[in-house]
């Protein structure tokens, strides 16, 4: 049950680009369990899509350079692989679900052909099966009069309806590993509750692992097992659900608990917000890359990138606050209030 | 309440054969007044985008009436007309991959439409003019240069708000302008536009799903199924005293970033009930409307 399917060890992506070099994931270490959601989240541009594609082997070299790094999935690693090799990983045991419906989507094919080749490519049953589980999966996925939309082309579809398809094909192929980009963002709660749910049902089933990248917190407070927090190319804090949102040890991610609205947010004020912009990752900031937008940056933080240190068994923080010599920082207001607020509802549940 | 910016009339838009349509819009009327801003949510599918794009007159319309500041949108118009038109109305997509050209640089992009309207024509004033649009959305001036397609999505989406901003329009229609941000950069746009509506007195139609953001940053709050709106008013009373079902099936089921009463959260499902041709729109409360029959309202607000 609890086998490791996939080891990401010091990975390290460049782009070269007019400009320099960007290098756009700096080092990032994590394992899958079997069976287990890992959801990463953390600023746009961050490396998560990057870091994701990387995994499929879909970083289009040149500009791309596998700058250095294992991935290691069911023990064997990825990146010596040939193109040829790596077709037969892809959509078999890796399936991948886009940020950009389009990239996945062929503009000039009906919707319907487009779910049952993948269904055919991998299950020996005849068309009109096929045909028959391409219509169950666009139900399953909320689609509306599915028999019409299986005749229909993609840009007869809504933007959400298009993302839909595309969950649609990466669920077709019975992945044991599932990587989706952002599935959801751009549906509705109520489809994307429903997506969830289908998710979490496959997931049971089939015991599949799925990497979620999102930036909705509250998606990944419903989805996920573990959450890796990513920042400027690494993750800087990695942990289980419970830990990441209820005892946050980085500072970035008391910024991004911190943002968003409640319900009960009052409009007049303006919402609280991570001060500066993200580093320019040609030229990496020394030191940690977020200290030019911590409000509780030490002096070392200009100086030398800090480690991952450990809080528990299974969570990491990759700040100097957690030095035993640095100033204790309590949580911001901000967010510890919301936390005990969230915290003491569960407590009178439990009377 | 201040003047009426725009009204719309049973606006209709229908795709497809004539026949056997898909009826992408069916027949809605809204106003907004200057300087609110009004949400719209909805199903995905329901006919969000396509209301947006037939206001902005991407599309020709089916049926109905869009009149902006007392002018017909969709009516004959001379050449010069329709440039103040385009200056005063501007959207920002939902696609943030779509709609911008890779291989333009973020700076041509979002100075494209100056030199058809004759702004910044001196080369350092555009700079400087490019450079206070990339930083408000935050980015830096440094990333003018740099190719569309080397972005990351919500980067891509906050040049596409740059460019929209680069005309300073009166109306802007915002379709899921924050939908492929983090949270950080979401409340700093959502800072931004609330900033530059009190500052310009801007007027905003903006779609999403993010109902927590929507609340935030509407007065009013529409709410569309299937080509109608189903609901609309004050942001406080859809959110609290919401009366047609689907809007309270979509309350239901907003996640929040608590893992625990996550993994307990109950959806109420949504099952569409067809109202006959004596629907329409209910007051239920000030400014509240509920779309049904007399007797489908009524049932609704019972078992509130
Ligand atoms: N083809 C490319 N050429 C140059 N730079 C690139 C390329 N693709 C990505 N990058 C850069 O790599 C970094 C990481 O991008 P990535 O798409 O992984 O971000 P992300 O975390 O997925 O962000 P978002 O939440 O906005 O989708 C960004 O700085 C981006 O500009
Ligand atoms: N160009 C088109 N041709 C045919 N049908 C279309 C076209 N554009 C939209 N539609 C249809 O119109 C309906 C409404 O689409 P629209 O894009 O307005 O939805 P939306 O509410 O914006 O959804 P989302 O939240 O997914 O973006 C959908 O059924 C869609 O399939
Ligand atoms: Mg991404
Ligand atoms: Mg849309």
């Amino acid at each position: 049950m609890s086998d490791t399917i996939l080891q990401v060890q010091d990975l390290r992506i460049n782009f070269k680009t007019y400009a320099g070099i960007v290098q756009a994931v700096r080092g990032v270490n994590f394992e899958l369990k079997a069976g287990e959601t890992l959801a990463i989240v953390g600023e746009s541009g961050s490396g998560k899509s990057v870091t994701s594609n990387a995994l499929m082997k879909l970083i289009p070299q040149p500009p791309g350079i596998y700058e250095s790094g294992k991935i290691l999935f069911n023990g064997r690693d990825l990146i010596p692989l040939s193109d040829k090799q790596m077709s037969k990983v892809r959509g078999n045991e890796i399936a991948m679900i886009f940020q950009d419906p389009m990239t996945s989507l062929n503009p000039t094919m009906r919707i319907g052909r487009q779910i049952t080749e993948v269904i055919l490519q991998h299950k020996k049953i005849s068309r009109s099966e096929a045909k028959k589980r391409a219509i169950e999966l666009l139900t399953q996925v909320g689609i509306p009069m599915p028999e019409k939309r299986y005749k229909q082309y993609p840009h007869e579809f809504s933007g959400g309806m298009r993302q839909r398809v595309v969950i649609a094909i990466a669920l077709a192929a019975d992945p044991k590993l599932l990587i989706a980009d952002e599935p959801t963002t751009a549906l509705d709660v109520t489809i994307q509750a429903q997506i969830l749910e289908l998710m979490k049902e496959i997931q049971k089933t089939s015991n599949t692992s799925i990497i979620f990248i999102t930036h909705d917190l509250g998606v990944v407070a419903n989805v996920a097992d573990r959450v890796a927090v990513m920042y400027a190319g690494q993750i800087v804090e990695y942990g289980t659900v419970n830990e990441i949102f209820y005892n946050p040890k980085h500072p970035y991610t008391w910024g991004l608990l911190g943002s968003m609205p409640d319900i009960d947010s009052n409009s007049d004020e303006l919402l609280r917000t991570i001060p500066g912009s993200p580093p320019d990752l040609i030229h990496p900031p020394k030191g940690d890359a977020f200290a030019a937008r911590n409000e509780f940056a030490l002096a070392i933080d200009y100086e030398k990138e800090p480690p991952m240190f450990q809080i528990s068994e299974t969570h990491f923080a990759k700040t100097w606050l957690l030095h035993p010599d640095a100033p204790k920082i309590p949580i911001p207001e901000a967010v510890s209030k919301r936390i005990e607020g969230y915290l003491a509802k569960e407590d009178q549940l439990n009377v | 309440m201040s003047k009426k910016l725009l009204e719309i009339k049973n606006l209709t838009q229908h795709f497809g054969s004539s026949n056997n349509p898909i009826k992408a819009v069916d027949g809605i009327s809204f106003d907004i007044y200057e300087g609110e801003t009004l949400g719209l949510v909805g199903e995905s599918g329901c006919g969000k985008s396509t209301t947006g794009r037939s206001i902005i007159r991407l599309y020709d319309i089916t049926g109905g009436e869009v009149i902006f500041d007392g002018k017909d949108v969709h009516g004959k118009k001379s050449a010069k007309e329709l440039k103040q038109f385009n200056r005063e109305m501007q959207m920002i997509f939902q696609d943030p991959y779509a709609s911008l050209n890779p291989r333009m640089t973020a700076g041509e992009i979002i100075s494209e439409s100056f030199d058809i309207h004759g702004l910044y024509k001196n080369k350092k004033e555009r700079r400087e003019k490019v450079a206070s649009l990339l930083e408000a959305v935050g980015l830096n001036k440094e990333h003018a240069n740099r190719y569309a397609h080397e972005f990351s999505g919500g980067q891509r989406q906050r040049i596409g708000i740059a460019r929209a901003l680069s005309l300073n329009p009166s109306f802007i229609i915002a379709d899921e302008p924050i939908s492929a941000l983090d949270v950080s950069i979401q409340a700093q746009v959502v800072n931004l536009l609330k900033q530059l509506q009190k500052e310009h007195n801007l007027t905003y139609l903006f779609i999403a799903h993010d109902l927590s953001m929507v609340k935030y940053i509407s007065d009013r709050i529409a709410v569309m199924y299937s080509g109608k709106i189903v609901e609309i008013g004050l942001a406080d009373d859809i959110y609290h005293s919401p009366v047609h079902p689907y809007t309270k099936s979509l309350l239901s089921a907003i996640p929040l970033p608590d893992p625990l009463s996550e993994s307990r959260r109950t959806r109420i499902p949504y099952v569409h009930e067809e109202v006959d041709e004596s629907a329409s729109f209910h007051e239920v409360s000030d400014k509240h409307f509920v779309y049904g029959t007399v007797a489908t309202v009524q049932k609704w607000k019972d078992t509130e």
